[in-house]
């Protein structure tokens, strides 16, 4: 299978992204601005970091309309972090909204500040306990009722996926676990095939 | 320092990576920095082209002011305190800093020792000026570092020569050969697994950010294509004619720090850089402070 991701490049673990991905023999190419959205590809990662930064940044270099778009147009993607945030349609305590294309409702900085990040084990949908680490995270409060609940940690939703839309509060990429990314390739492979974007 | 907190530790900085770090005095100016796109702040009473105007002893923030800042803004928030004051280190911790930067800008409080950082749950960000030095503080304990540069000058020379300082000492030890190791760990007055990381990685095994004199998006894209990972800029912004648009330049600069058509625009009508003062006229070096 040959698939091609694209991962979001404006600020963040991003390189993290590429070298999971790498270990799964994928491949995959940066986004820092609109005519790197011109190269063709089969799902698209929004990495972990400020998601107040990569909101900014998304506007500003014009990619936030086109990435919307392909949001809606079904091409597979998977936020972490701050891109689950980039993705919620809501943010229960910050009047920000970016990307909302999906239908769940997060918290920022819910667990607190650095002192509240924490690393745990639990399971991710029905593909057993995977190793997941939180830093500064968000977590979901609320889903509507095509989302999908993949992954909780004490009864907090922390991983979900809606369609092409798969998010979650903590960073499979900085754990050597590859079942989050197998699974979003998955995605990627089985339900959508190659574009292009003009 | 539990295996666990000290990853966790790293994990934030990995977080940072790609963003620009900038000193704000007041919460209004960290809400400018936050909106002009800063992936975090440094709260201080005085950003250091005044602490270096104003001279006598600096010292940690006021625990107050930190806090307004804290709430002022929703990105993490990092904090000095001096070179060697645990008992600083201590304060900021309690009031649940992000990221604590043991900083030469501050007047050293320790002429031989640095803060054992392994004995704290917050992360610590040190600076250096080449490899050895980056070695020792994160055999410390530091989560992350960051070049020496001149703080306060916006005079970006030292900055430069620190990274490429540490890139060309990476380099070397990548090339080395396995049993030269040891003495390398010797010669670096660091301990050999270190060494060892970096020959087997080619890079530190924390994140690398370049500090000291950063004023323009050319300054930061210069950085970044040296191999720093992100970058702070401490004066270079709030000494400047229009700070907002300065910071927001900076942000994207560092985005796409090779794209020299982008940078051009980015460069174009910032109004004043901060004056600056070229690193032989000063008198105070505050990148020798602690080795």
């Amino acid at each position: 299978m040959s698939v091609r991701i694209a991962v979001l490049a404006l600020q963040g673990a991003f390189i993290e992204h590429e070298k999971m991905l790498s270990k799964l023999g994928i491949a995959s190419f940066e986004i820092r601005q609109k005519k790197d959205l011109l190269h063709s590809f089969d799902g698209l990662i929004i990495p972990g970091g400020e998601s107040s930064v990569q909101g900014k940044l998304l506007k500003e270099l014009e990619l936030f309309e086109p990435i919307r778009k392909l949001i809606t147009e079904k091409v597979p993607i998977f936020g972490t972090c701050a891109g689950l945030l980039l993705l919620s349609k809501q943010i229960e305590n910050d009047g920000r909204v970016y990307l909302a294309t999906m239908d769940i409702t997060a918290v920022r900085n819910a667990y607190g500040r650095q002192l509240g990040s924490f690393y745990t084990a639990e399971s991710f949908g029905t593909m057993g306990k995977i190793p997941m680490t939180f830093i500064r995270a968000p977590y979901i409060k609320d889903v509507s009722d095509s989302v999908v609940i993949l992954a909780t940690v004490n009864s907090k939703i922390v991983a979900a996926r809606q369609g092409n839309q798969l998010v979650t509060a903590f960073h499979p990429e900085l754990n050597d676990d590859l079942t989050v990314h197998r699974y979003f390739i998955k995605i990627c492979g089985g339900e959508q095939l190659n574009r292009i974007i003009d | 320092m539990s295996e666990n907190r000290y990853e966790l530790n790293k994990n934030l900085a990995q977080m940072l990576k790609g963003g620009v770090i900038m000193d704000v005095t007041t919460p209004e100016q960290a809400r400018i920095a936050e909106a002009a796109g800063a992936c975090a702040v440094m709260a201080l009473e005085r950003i250091p082209a005044d602490i270096r105007a104003a001279g006598g002893v600096s010292r940690m923030s006021d625990p107050k002011m930190i806090k307004g800042i804290q709430d002022a803004v929703s990105i993490p928030v990092m904090a000095k305190c001096r070179i060697g004051h645990f008992a600083e280190a201590q304060i900021l911790e309690a009031i649940e800093i992000d990221y604590i930067d043991e900083s030469e800008v501050l007047s050293p409080a320790d002429d031989k020792y640095h803060i054992d950082k392994t004995k704290f749950k917050v992360p610590f960000v040190c600076g250096a000026k080449d490899l050895g030095e980056a070695l020792r503080r994160i055999n410390e304990g530091a989560a992350m570092i960051r070049t020496k540069g001149e703080p306060g000058t916006g005079d970006v020379v030292q900055a430069v020569r620190h990274m490429r300082l540490m890139q060309a000492e990476i380099r070397r030890i990548g090339s080395a050969a396995e049993d030269e190791l040891f003495d390398i760990a010797k010669e670096l007055r660091v301990p050999y697994d270190l060494v060892q990381y970096v020959h087997e990685y080619k890079k530190l095994p924390v994140v690398n950010f370049a500090a000291g004199g950063v004023a323009t998006p050319a300054d930061a894209a210069l950085m970044i294509q040296l191999g720093a990972e992100g970058v702070f800029v401490g004066s270079g912004i709030f000494k400047s004619g229009n700070p907002e648009k300065r910071a927001a330049a900076i942000v994207k600069a560092v985005t796409n720090f090779t794209d020299a058509k982008l940078l051009a625009e980015l460069s174009e009508d910032l109004g004043e850089a901060m004056v600056g003062i070229n690193e032989h006229e000063i008198e105070l070096l505050m990148a020798q402070r602690g080795e």
